[in-house]
């Protein structure tokens, strides 16, 4: 069977714009958990992860600026940051053997906001040709796809925050199948005033008093999460084409992937998540014991964490495996929450290092899991388990390996 | 070991089509349902004539919270999923929930909600800041559509992957071809796949208003949309949802279940050209159809009925009529295409499921429903669309085409029951 292997990163993240600057950031905790303003205007809950350093007009080009919400700019930017970490020219696998697969959860927000106010402010013919398409969750994909010619099997998933790891999975599937390099990911960005809202009628968003408290993932005191913007655009190329080409890089392999749903509420059967991560490694062909670390998703919720553990400890024993939640220090980024965490932990194979969960998590002894927290450490990484869940009951889990 | 995926089940809410039998009644007679909306004052817009449901989702036996918690997709979606299931005979009991799946196609999610929400939380669209106050609990399940996987997955048992494909309008169609590929490969013995949209809301028609591509066309509302005619001007914005219970054929053979036919082939393309545009060339669609047959081991000269996308815009009617020349050579000329979003019009990402279970049911009755509304042919469309008439014909091999915003190209090759089973 093919392989796929990840051969470029493009991290789009409040705590950095490039993969190296993110990755200095993860590991020293440099947090891009920011107080989120509006106006005059105060809202419930006023931190998130804020991307500050998104220069538009440097980044994409003029003539993308005007059909383009943010979310599709931060998605344009990763894409092109992984071809050019892949020093892959688009221009020579454009064509039927690429593609580009990702996902994304609550669509360009912050340009439906502002056509829906143009409609009910101003009456049907204020509005932008451009709210045909520049809103929908396929725009991501369908953007890049034009931008690098890529004409390969290509969709967008939505799985809230386990969509990223789906598309992952889905990608690893057309790699597979004979395509020989998919884009894949996702990126999102919701934080214009409804956005923003619409995320705290979740019911779980965090509301600290400081930026340095507000997202405490299997700590004593996790009250909620922080919702956030950006995400991961990578380049999953067939191993054997990779080679060909004499890739630069190999940062690990997708070896395995799987995805469950939780059963409805009153059946009284268990949650899906372990399920997942055991149909992952047996996808893989690996046993909990080949596992170096675990990239929990960290909902930040008594009761969610409380879950996350059980099904952590349930596959790997108490206490035997390290977790960490990076996401901590960036926000819950949605469908880009999962890929960012792929990168994460495909950086953390490459340096053998873990990094923490800030310092201020103070982690549940009871939830029997090792948090790596406060400061990085330093151990061999060679195979990585990330989880995700979505809203709703959506389970996804990723095993990433060390390239052979 | 090669796994198969048959149909076994199915469920259509579409205008004019409130169950399945009055879906095809309808498309195999020619009859048209589009109609000037309804839904509300359509006299801002310069398009006004949709294609609506005449849905009612107490009816449909929706409790009143599902009806509270639910955007009207999402009530499509679960009234559908519950109604294949038991269109497939399964019972859920005798199945593991890890091996149920469930893949939903939507282009747009919950826009009629969305936009709901909008005007309470903005006053009108008075304010920018939104009032949080007026914040409804249930809106981050319209901000993320994901939920309607949600309701589906928790309305059949589902515990197996769950997923949303949103590709533009060929969402439904990539969504069943996903599911095929969850059953090829293990993942899954059953997944409840297809589509659902409900588009009839004022945003959408407006967003589509901007960019003309819907048709201005008024009187005579139920001839609005005129693919592969001469007089066409554009699509008739429609909403609706289609599920289908895929079964792997092993499971379904063991069980003696009735199959509608095989999903024998599929493949997804784009052409990396415009978001909403079309080449005239249809060079990758022509090459999704290719690979789809190849994967059905179908030749071109198999096909017996191309099930078209036949939107009603001049661009598309060329594009396909393009691809299909390209894709089958000559025997395109000798096969019959048609294009039944001419009765219920272009319900974005529902149509390409509920297009896959027409399909399955003119396999099942030998039938090729006809493409309504074409009178005068564009003399650039040079092939057999089966004007007005439905005609009967033996059918064992159809192709179904789609095309979407953001540049995708689908196609999907059925097999009947006849070829499946052999």
């Amino acid at each position: 069977m093919k392989r796929a292997v990840v051969t470029g990163i493009g991290v789009v993240a409040p705590n950095g714009l490039t993969t190296e600057d993110f990755w200095a950031a993860t590991l020293k905790g440099r947090s891009g958990i920011r107080e989120v303003e509006f106006g005059d205007t105060r809202y419930s809950a006023r931190f998130g992860g804020r991307i500050t350093d998104f220069d538009d007009k440097r980044h994409i080009p003029s003539r993308l600026l005007p059909q383009t919400d943010r979310m599709t700019r931060l998605a344009l930017y990763a894409a092109e940051s992984a071809f050019r970490d892949a020093e892959l020219d688009p221009e020579a696998v454009a064509g039927y053997g690429s593609g580009v697969t990702l996902s994304n959860a609550a669509g360009g927000f912050a340009l439906s906001h502002r056509e829906l106010k143009k409609l009910w402010g101003e009456g049907p013919k204020s509005v932008s040709a451009y709210l045909s398409f520049a809103w929908f969750y396929a725009c991501n994909s369908g953007q890049i796809s034009i931008r690098h010619g890529l004409r390969g099997p290509s969709a967008a998933l939505v799985a809230e925050q386990a969509g990223g790891l789906d598309a992952i999975g889905y990608s690893r599937r057309s790699v597979r199948r004979g395509t020989r390099m998919v884009l894949t990911g996702g990126v999102e960005s919701a934080l214009d005033p409804w956005g923003w809202i619409s995320h705290i009628s979740s019911g779980r968003v965090a509301r600290p008093a400081a930026a340095d408290r507000a997202f405490l993932p299997f700590g004593t005191d996790a009250a909620g999460y922080v919702p956030g913007e950006g995400g991961a655009v990578m380049v999953l190329e067939d191993r054997d084409e990779a080679d060909a080409r004499r890739a630069p890089r190999r940062y690990g392999e997708i070896a395995g992937y799987a995805a469950t749903f939780d059963p409805a509420p009153g059946t009284g059967r268990p949650p899906g998540l372990r399920r997942a991560a055991e149909n992952a490694l047996a996808d893989a062909g690996l046993a909990p014991a080949d596992i170096d670390v675990v990239f929990a998703d960290g909902a930040g919720s008594p009761d969610l964490d409380r879950a996350e553990a059980e099904a952590i400890s349930a596959v790997f024993g108490p206490r035997a495996v390290p977790v960490s939640v990076p996401k901590a220090l960036v926000g819950r980024l949605y469908a880009g929450g999962a890929p960012l965490d792929v990168a994460t932990a495909l950086l953390s194979i490459r340096d053998d290092v873990i990094p923490p969960v800030p310092a201020a998590v103070e982690p549940d002894p009871e939830y029997g899991i090792d948090l790596v927290v406060g400061e990085p450490r330093h151990v061999p990484v060679r195979r990585a388990l990330v989880l995700a869940r979505g809203r709703g009951g959506f389970n996804s889990a990723v095993v990433v390996t060390a390239a052979a | 070991m090669n796994r198969r995926t048959v149909i076994t089940g199915m469920a259509v809410r579409t205008p004019g089509g409130g169950s399945t039998k009055e879906f095809w009644d309808l498309i195999s007679n020619g009859r048209s349902a589009t109609r000037v909306i309804t839904r509300f004052d359509p006299s801002p817009y310069r398009s006004q004539v949709v294609g609506e449901c005449d849905f009612d989702p107490q009816l449909e036996n929706l409790t009143p919270r599902e009806i509270r918690r639910m955007d009207r997709a999402a009530q499509f979606g679960v009234v559908c999923a519950r109604e294949a299931l038991a269109d497939s005979g399964l019972d859920t009991a005798d199945l593991d929930p890890a091996k149920v799946a469930v893949s939903v196609g939507s282009a747009i999610g919950s826009p009629t909600s969305l936009e709901h929400e909008y005007r309470i939380l903005s006053d009108g669209g008075r304010h920018w800041e939104v009032d949080e106050a007026y914040l409804s609990p249930h809106m981050f399940d319209f901000m993320v559509p994901s939920a309607i996987v949600k309701e589906v997955a928790w309305a059949v048992g589902a515990e197996g992957p769950a997923m949303m494909v949103s590709d533009g309008c060929t969402s439904g169609m990539d969504a069943i071809g996903h599911a095929r590929d969850l059953i090829t490969e293990g993942s899954a013995d059953i997944v409840v796949a297809g589509g659902t949209d409900a588009s009839i809301s004022p945003m959408v028609v407006a967003c589509f208003d901007a960019i003309k591509a819907t048709t201005p066309r008024i009187d005579e509302p139920e001839r609005a949309c005129r693919p592969f005619d001469r007089t066409r001007n554009g699509f008739v914005l429609a909403e609706g949802a289609a599920m289908l219970v895929l079964e792997e054929y092993e499971h379904a053979r063991r069980r003696g279940a009735r199959v509608y036919g095989e999903v024998a082939g599929y493949a997804t393309r784009c052409n990396a050209y415009h978001m909403t545009g079309l080449k005239t060339d249809g060079i990758e669609m022509a090459e999704a159809v290719r690979h789809a047959l190849d994967e059905a081991r179908a030749n071109p000269t198999d096909v017996d009925y191309i099930n078209a996308h036949g939107s009603g815009t001049t661009q598309n009617d060329r594009h396909e009529t393009a691809a299909f020349k390209r894709s089958l050579g000559e025997h395109a000329y000798r096969t019959p295409v048609s294009g039944i979003k001419s009765m219920i019009g272009h319900s974005l990402g529902a149509i390409g499921a509920i297009e896959i279970a027409a399909c399955a049911l003119a396999l099942v009755n030998d039938v090729v429903p006809p493409t309504a509304n074409l009178h005068e042919p564009d003399p650039e469309c040079d092939l057999d669309y089966v004007p007005l008439t439905a005609r009967e014909a033996r059918l064992d091999t159809v192709l179904s085409v789609g095309s979407g915003f953001g540049g995708f190209q689908s196609a999907v090759v059925l097999h009947g029951p006849r070829k499946a089973a052999a």
